[in-house]
């Protein structure tokens, strides 16, 4: 479902953020990236994001070569990818329901099935209640399973997270790690970017680890 | 925990993103428009959000939109005016003294029935001197006269008001006839109004097209601002696969908003201008014994004056997005 082929990224100012990394996610795995800051877990997600460009090898998601993707088609490659970030970025102008519907209402979604499909997604974060909450009155566990319910609302076949639980304690981190591990049984494709190992550990995912650029292990 | 007591719900189901991808023309079509109206209405909305700024922005647009048509109505009301003038600036033939009443009659005849006048209007000798009597206050001078001094008098109005040009050829075509002693064609001061009239619309159109400019350069800015207020939100959007045209609908319609309220505020200003000197001017045209009115932009006018402001708006909004969203790309 992901696949990275010999995959370098030098950044202008020399940088190698990636070096010849190589690694398959297959339809409902959810396996981690682990690394140090700086190890190139977030340009790895960004690449698949078609945020950037690899500067050697080739990245295929959902049977597409990224490379093949034009300008134009950035937009419906990206919502055929659910993204959860660690800081949510939620829009906090509006009411939870209006943060989830936005994925339908870009798909273009009628207002009776973004309506049914919105409440589905909270139902499945547990936050069908908050429809009409304003975010900012929302605990951070709250918030980023409000991220989640977006990420997740299109139904797109591929999930990303980076370090979704960042700044959650224990307790609510396992919760968030559980529904992520939830979504993969159901039949997405799930990759976590996450530096939390003690945690991940204990899950019995796949973990990918990265080290300056380089995949030094998968297990 | 939630998440287990939710998870019955959960059913095994192909991803659906290709599907999305797959709907048909009429789909797209609905959703196309029914973003339109999402997009109009969300931007009205912010806009009637904050009464105050918007209402400034429409009374600026809508002073630099007034000026150059309240400017173009006065030129246009002006040349209503030389219309009239035309109507008198007919040419006056004074007949030789040997042409007796009978011929001055049979000449007006003839001369009505050329190509190129619209009228002839005959005034006799006799009634210019009655006329003369009664509105000198020379009476007793005229009666001592022997003989009538004053010739007979045809009024020729050209058949093309309008041309100067042309009122000129008939005064030199109709000079050359035996029985006319003089042509008087009172044009030079009709040609200089007819120049000021030009010069005062080229004046007029420079001034427009340079206000249009900065209303284009106002609005613009005013996109600017709300793409910066909404930056986080354009790049949420771009992540989560908005395209570009979807990222600029509503700044389009904000523009346009902005620009249909300040036509309608150079409408208004332009109404409430006419109506202030409506008063003025009617007295003017009573001292004057003329029938005389301001004509303002009427309906067809005002829709076109908002119909512009929304054209400008549009253009400056596309101008700011086009400059300043492709600076924002989600990081």
């Amino acid at each position: 479902m992901i696949s990275f082929e010999r995959v370098s990224k030098r950044y202008d100012n020399g940088h190698d953020a990636l070096r010849e990394v190589s690694f398959d996610v297959n339809r409902d795995e959810l396996v981690f990236l682990t690394g140090h800051s700086g190890a190139g877990k977030s340009t790895l997600l960004r690449l698949i994001m078609l945020m950037e460009q690899p500067t050697r090898g080739r990245v295929v998601v959902n049977g597409n070569d990224l490379s093949r993707i034009g300008r134009r088609g950035v937009p419906a490659h990206r919502r055929g990818i659910g993204v959860v970030f660690q800081n949510h970025r939620l829009l906090f102008d509006r009411p939870v329901f209006d943060n989830v519907a936005l994925p339908l209402t870009i798909a273009g979604y009628d207002d009776r099935e973004v309506g049914r499909r919105v409440r589905a997604a909270l139902d499945k974060v547990g936050l069908l209640d908050h429809e009409r909450a304003m975010p900012v009155t929302l605990s951070g566990g709250e918030q980023q399973r409000v991220g989640i319910a977006r990420a997740v609302v299109g139904r797109p076949p591929v999930l990303l997270a980076d370090e979704p639980t960042g700044n959650l304690d224990p307790a609510l981190s396992a919760e968030i790690m559980q529904l992520f591990a939830d979504f993969a049984r159901v039949g997405l494709t799930v990759l976590i970017a996450s530096h939390d190992l003690s945690l991940i550990s204990r899950l019995r995912h796949r973990i990918v680890t990265l080290r300056e650029g380089r995949l030094v292990g998968t297990h | 925990m939630w998440v287990l007591t939710n998870m019955p719900r959960l059913k095994k189901r192909p991803p659906e993103g290709a599907r999305v991808a797959r709907r048909g023309a009429v789909t797209r079509y609905r959703a196309w428009v029914r973003h339109h109206r999402a997009s109009a209405a969300d931007s009205l909305l912010k806009i009637l959000d904050h009464p105050v700024s918007s209402m400034l922005t429409w009374l600026v647009v809508g002073i630099a939109m007034a000026l150059p048509v309240s400017l173009m109505l006065s030129l246009n009301n002006l040349r209503g005016l030389e219309g009239n003038v035309a109507d008198e600036a007919s040419l006056s033939l004074f007949l030789a003294e040997s042409v007796d009443t009978a011929g001055a009659r049979a000449l007006a005849q003839t001369l009505s029935e050329r190509d190129d006048v619209a009228g002839v209007r005959y005034h006799s000798r006799d009634r210019a001197l009655e006329e003369f009597r009664q509105q000198s206050g020379f009476a007793d001078i005229i009666d001592g006269l022997g003989s009538n001094p004053l010739p007979h008098l045809l009024l020729v109005t050209p058949r093309d008001r309008e041309a100067v040009a042309a009122s000129e050829a008939l005064a030199a075509a109709l000079s050359g006839l035996p029985a006319v002693a003089e042509v008087v064609v009172d044009s030079v001061w009709l040609r200089r109004l007819q120049g000021l009239l030009a010069v005062g619309q080229r004046i007029v159109l420079t001034l427009a097209l340079l206000l249009s400019m900065g209303v284009v350069l106002i609005l613009g800015n005013t996109i600017r601002l709300a793409i910066e207020n909404r930056r986080e939100e354009i790049r949420v959007v771009r992540l989560v696969g908005g395209s570009n045209a979807f990222v600029r609908r509503p700044f389009l319609y904000t523009g346009l908003w902005y620009g249909v309220g300040g036509g309608v505020a150079a409408a208004m200003l332009t109404g409430l201008g006419i109506w202030s000197l409506a008063g003025p001017v009617s007295a003017l045209a009573a001292a004057y014994n003329a029938e005389w009115r301001l004509s303002g932009l009427g309906v067809v006018g005002s829709c076109q004056l908002v119909l512009a402001g929304g054209v400008l708006g549009l253009i400056g909004a596309w101008l700011a997005v086009s400059r300043h969203l492709r600076a924002i790309e989600p990081a």
